[in-house]
């Protein structure tokens, strides 16, 4: 129910917006989140962009992902299943 | 933003998972998450089993389908019933009160299944007359949603069922139950996106009880749950952020400033739970007459049950029991014949454990 996925809005009409991910797109209402504009990676739940995703919080996440995936310091986890999914 | 293979980087995810492991406190911890997505993502991704033995990781009521009670699913057949066209999401139209609202249609009832409060708006606007329900359940996610087509003049003949719930109360009245035993919170990464890490801070303060709210990719989960437990060790009641990039402390102030010009917090029944005050979202003054219940002289029956004998639904939501637990699991109740809502929904549970068993 809370299910909800990032996608870029790639049009932007008032309160009425497309969204694409992965070369899909549909239509998402905008009405929650009055600042958007094209370009802007969207939260979008049950047809609504229910938040505006923050690009700069992301890269800085994925850097710090890095430097745990590379430390050559830190411990290994628990051994031998072949990392998840 | 999206299709970052970092996100499920399995390098980083063991040694996110021996990061945890050092932060042994010495004793059992008990956690808790209330999503049902996150509930996924861990079965999915076999994350418990990364998870060092003193770390009780269990699902709490996260699924806002299965704590719908059965007295309201009720008021939604009695509405199809009544000759109104009920609309509502898949999930809750199969979630069993004396009957579904399924087996309602089927046996001539007018029950649609939509993907957006939106479109069951358009449907009413289709549909001049008769009168088109929304049955709302859900969390704030689907709440604000609920709220924008409400405040946005959706047509005359166009109501619905209030029955959102709403988390932060929730978890207020889960610490207080004594013995569940909880050391901290795996907060909702997307109802929190809403209502803003800042719902949560004074309540992690005042039970002393850490909460991190996390997202729903691998490294999302276990990014949080090291985040939680380092505070779990260190005695640190507050409220943190491992999901930056969707959750902000104010959360999303156009989405509840919706949520609170439409509703107002009440006092609400938790299926399975029973009730928790001020954690369900009624109609305002200003809004009351979108009420169905009131168009269609609409009165809840009490007597409705909100389990089937054996199942043991309520104790799984409070985290009490495993699903595995439950004599029902996996014979007389599967999610081909459910016999508890948290069999029924995709975000249910028990449903999400027995679509993964013997996976992780």
């Amino acid at each position: 129910m809370c299910l909800a996925v990032p996608m870029k809005l790639v049009e932007v009409t008032g309160a009425a917006g497309r969204a694409d991910l992965g070369g899909v797109r549909r239509a998402v209402a905008l009405d929650l989140v009055p600042g958007a504009s094209v370009g802007d990676y969207v939260l979008v739940h049950a047809g609504f962009a229910i938040q505006v995703m923050d690009e700069a919080a992301a890269a800085e996440t994925i850097a710090m992902l890095r430097e745990v995936a590379q430390d050559p310091d830190a411990p290994p986890g628990p051994p031998g299943d072949g990392g998840p999914g | 933003m999206t299709g970052h293979a970092e996100w499920r980087d399995p390098v980083a995810v063991r040694r996110l998972a021996g990061e945890i492991a050092r932060l042994d406190p010495g004793r059992p911890v008990k956690l808790m998450h209330v999503c049902g997505t996150h509930e996924n993502a861990i079965c999915r991704h076999g994350l418990r089993d990364l998870l060092p033995p003193w770390v009780r990781l269990v699902a709490g009521p996260g699924c806002p389908v299965c704590v719908c009670p059965a007295a309201e699913i009720d008021l939604a057949i009695r509405a199809a019933k009544a000759g109104a066209i009920v609309t509502t999401f898949g999930d809750v139209a199969r979630v069993p009160a004396r009957t579904t609202l399924m087996e309602a249609r089927a046996a001539g009832a007018d029950a649609r299944v939509v993907y957006s409060v939106a479109d069951a708006a358009l449907f009413a606007a289709a549909n001049p007359g008769r009168e088109v329900v929304f049955f709302a359940v859900g969390f704030e996610t689907t709440a604000c949603t609920t709220a924008a087509v409400l405040r946005s003049g959706a047509p005359r003949n166009f109501s619905i069922i209030a029955s959102h719930r709403y988390v932060p109360p929730a978890l207020d009245a889960l610490l207080a139950t004594p013995d569940i035993g909880l050391d901290g919170f795996l907060l909702p990464g997307h109802a929190t996106s809403v209502t803003g890490l800042h719902a949560y801070a004074p309540l992690a303060a005042r039970h002393g009880v850490p909460m991190v709210v996390g997202g729903f990719e691998p490294v999302d989960v276990m990014v949080a749950l090291r985040d939680l437990l380092a505070r779990v060790g260190d005695g640190r009641g507050e409220a943190a952020n491992a999901y930056r990039r969707a959750v902000r402390d104010d959360g999303n102030p156009a989405a509840m400033s919706a949520i609170f010009d439409v509703f107002e917090l009440r006092d609400a029944a938790w299926r399975g739970i029973g009730t928790i005050p001020g954690s369900g979202l009624g109609l305002a003054p200003a809004h009351a007459s979108r009420d169905a219940t009131a168009r269609l002289g609409l009165a809840p029956d009490p007597a409705i049950p909100d389990a089937e004998p054996g199942c043991r639904c309520g104790d799984v939501l409070l985290g009490r029991v495993e699903p595995e637990d439950c004599p029902l699991f996996g014979s007389a109740c599967e999610p081909d014949n459910p016999v508890g809502p948290c069999m029924v929904a995709i975000e249910g549970t028990c449903q999400a454990r027995y679509r993964h068993r013997g996976h992780a």
